[in-house]
């Protein structure tokens, strides 16, 4: 569904990737885990055009979407819910689910804003309340409704549990395992929980400075005495 | 408290007195022997004093309450203000009390609510800060002008065709500066602005140079001239409807010329706000990298804010040159940006009736008190000071969402 060969990418002169390759098969949830600065985040923002692959391709169902725009990207199917949620805090949780169906046709809103309010009970509650005022797992649930509010093949996720309490990170994770089992949407998840993100996940990646150093079903990895070592223990709970 | 409140006080005394002395202390005195110099310290220690007391007092005093807030169902309050207010507008010119001059400042106002709606489009709701707004007001202007006195195109043709040539032009600036943002952005329009005005001044063969366009064609209704004597082949107004001829009506029809487009430049802002491009321009001002995750191309979606706005300043521009019949250089400098801008701040940013009434206080109250003479700026900023003690996000800050649950999309 989506595969990233050999990519290379950075800022500037600073490369952040280091030929990273992955896969992604249709109807999975994939994880990529690792610490601070890995360049989990650089990844996903490179799948999405914005910044731009120094070397490598991105593939999406097969086509070649690395050199083109990011609405180009965007309109094929993927969508990316950013880091920190970044909903529009001055528009109404209506008006924020309204922007995410921006790229596609505008006669499936009706329907498209039926199944996103139906995985969020809490979101049509306050419809009429502006985004800012959201507590921080209502805005991760607007974040995500917004992403989904485009018909998605492929959900980015990028750090979903950002910031939120351990109960709300619970909440979201059993959300995101309802979008992939229910609604087949496939699910590349970037996350620094790396417990609970393994343990949604059918298959993992862990990434060290650039680079994949180890990859295997989500089991796999959560037993791996160095996984454990390095980032679970004394970490997430 | 009272000590600090004191020392601050008597700071701002004396600040004000370092002010007041060289403005208010010494006078010219001419006399039989020549100019003299008259000292006039009490007022000095007036202002010091009056200054001393207020600062006092705004520190002793419990912060400004804000405007009373609006009770709920601001929405219906706000449009029956709109509604009240376009009907204002709209039987102005035949209230006992309104005379000529009256018609002739509400114009000029109309004129900057209209500048105010189009650069609410480019700042206030995509959020780009735009210092030469001015510079399509002149293109506008010297478009009409030039079509008009070159090609004798009427009024009404000319008018879409200035609208257009103002847009193109922002296109053609937003293209390559819209990958700047905020104050980089600022400084280039600033610049853009001030280039547009020296090539003005100095195309002589073209644009006059600094003496201008005059004779500009007044526009007619429909054909009917506002002449006393109508060109040939034409009739005028008051030969139609069998009325007395009068410069009044000239005046009349003018107002309501920037009336109806003024209140078209609201009527389009308010429906493409609910549309998705409209609200594609407030997202973009929230936050660009949402945006683009989002699949929007944020490129295309500041350009159409940058050409439309530009658009409406186009036919503002058109229709100051046929009301003036004479314009110059000097009609489009930097001030005039300033100005607009300050009607947009102070309105509350994406605020239509704060536009309105900020238009009325910056643009229409100085027309009022020019008997006051000089100390019209003194009220000027003193109005400004107020504002920003009491209401620092602008007359009508508070948004209301466009769309809600059953509307239609």
């Amino acid at each position: 569904m989506l595969k990233v060969e050999a990519l290379q990418s950075g800022y500037g002169s600073i490369q952040a990737l280091h030929g990273i390759d992955m896969e992604v098969a249709r109807g999975e949830i994939v994880a990529l885990v690792g610490a601070n600065g890995a360049g989990k985040t650089t990844l996903l923002m490179t799948i999405c055009g914005n910044p731009r692959a120094s070397a490598g391709r991105v593939l999406l169902e097969g086509e070649d979407i690395t050199r083109l725009p990011t609405h180009h990207i965007i309109r094929r199917g993927l969508a990316h819910c950013p880091e920190g949620r970044r909903i529009f805090p001055r528009m109404s949780v209506l008006e924020n689910l309204q922007m995410g169906a921006a790229a596609t046709a505008p006669a499936h809103f009706g329907q498209d804003l039926e199944r996103v309010l139906d995985l969020f009970p809490r979101l049509k509650e306050r419809l009429t309340q502006r985004g800012g005022t959201l507590s921080g797992g209502e805005q991760q649930m607007l974040a995500i409704g917004r992403a989904l509010m485009s018909r998605p093949k492929v959900l980015l996720l990028d750090e979903p549990s950002l910031g939120l309490a351990p109960l709300v990170v619970r909440h979201i994770f059993e959300i995101i395992a309802a979008i992939n089992r229910d609604q087949g949407v496939t699910i590349f998840l970037v996350e620094q929980n790396a417990y609970h993100a393994l343990k949604l996940a059918h298959r993992g990646y862990v990434m060290v400075n650039g680079k994949i150093a180890l990859g295997g079903t989500g089991a796999d990895l959560l037993a791996n005495p160095e996984i454990r070592a390095h980032y679970l223990d004394g970490g997430a709970s | 408290m009272l000590p600090a409140a004191l020392r601050d006080a008597v700071l701002a005394g004396l600040v004000a007195s370092a002010l007041a002395l060289p403005m208010l202390g010494f006078r010219l005195v001419d006399s039989a022997t020549g100019l003299t110099l008259a000292g006039r310290f009490d007022l000095v220690a007036w202002a010091a004093g009056i200054v001393f007391c207020g600062r006092l007092v705004i520190r002793l005093l419990p912060p400004l309450p804000g405007l009373p807030a609006l009770p709920a169902g601001t929405k219906n309050l706000r449009l029956g203000a709109g509604w009240i207010l376009a009907v204002i507008a709209l039987v102005l010119p035949f209230l006992p009390f309104a005379d000529r001059n009256l018609v002739d400042k509400a114009t000029l106002v109309l004129i900057y609510v209209m500048l105010g709606w189009g650069l609410n489009i480019v700042v206030g709701l995509a959020g780009l800060l735009d210092l030469g707004f001015v510079a399509f007001y002149a293109v506008g202007a010297y478009s009409y002008a030039l079509l008009s006195q070159t090609f004798g195109l009427s009024f009404w043709i000319c008018l879409p065709l200035a609208g257009m040539l103002s847009a193109g032009f922002g296109l053609a600036l937003g293209f390559p500066v819209l990958r700047l943002r905020g104050d980089y952005l600022a400084i280039v329009t600033l610049g853009f602005g001030e280039i547009i005005r020296v090539i003005l001044q100095n195309w002589q063969d073209v644009t006059g140079g600094p003496m201008g366009i005059s004779g500009i064609e007044r526009p007619s209704l429909f054909g009917l001239s506002f002449k006393a004597v109508a060109p040939e082949g034409h009739q005028t107004f008051a030969d139609f409807f069998g009325l007395d001829y009068s410069a009044d009506h000239r005046v009349i029809f003018l107002y309501f010329l920037i009336l109806a487009l003024a209140l078209a430049t609201n009527l389009f802002t308010l429906r493409i706000r609910r549309l998705p491009v409209g609200r594609a321009w407030e997202a973009l001002r929230e936050d660009e990298i949402a945006c683009r995750s989002l699949g929007i191309n944020p490129t295309a979606v500041k350009l159409s804010a940058f050409a439309l706005g530009a658009m409406f300043a186009g036919f503002a521009g058109s229709f100051f040159a046929t009301r003036q019949g004479f314009i110059s250089p000097e009609s489009f400098t930097f001030i005039e940006s300033a100005v607009i801008l300050a009607i947009v701040v102070l309105g509350g940013m994406g605020s239509q009736i704060g536009i309105v009434l900020a238009a009325v206080l910056l643009v229409g109250l100085p027309e009022w008190f020019r008997e006051l003479q000089q100390y019209r700026m003194l009220a000027f900023g003193g109005a400004m000071v107020l504002i920003m003690l009491w209401k620092p996000s602008g007359l009508l800050s508070h948004r209301e969402p466009t769309i809600r649950l059953g509307d239609p999309r």
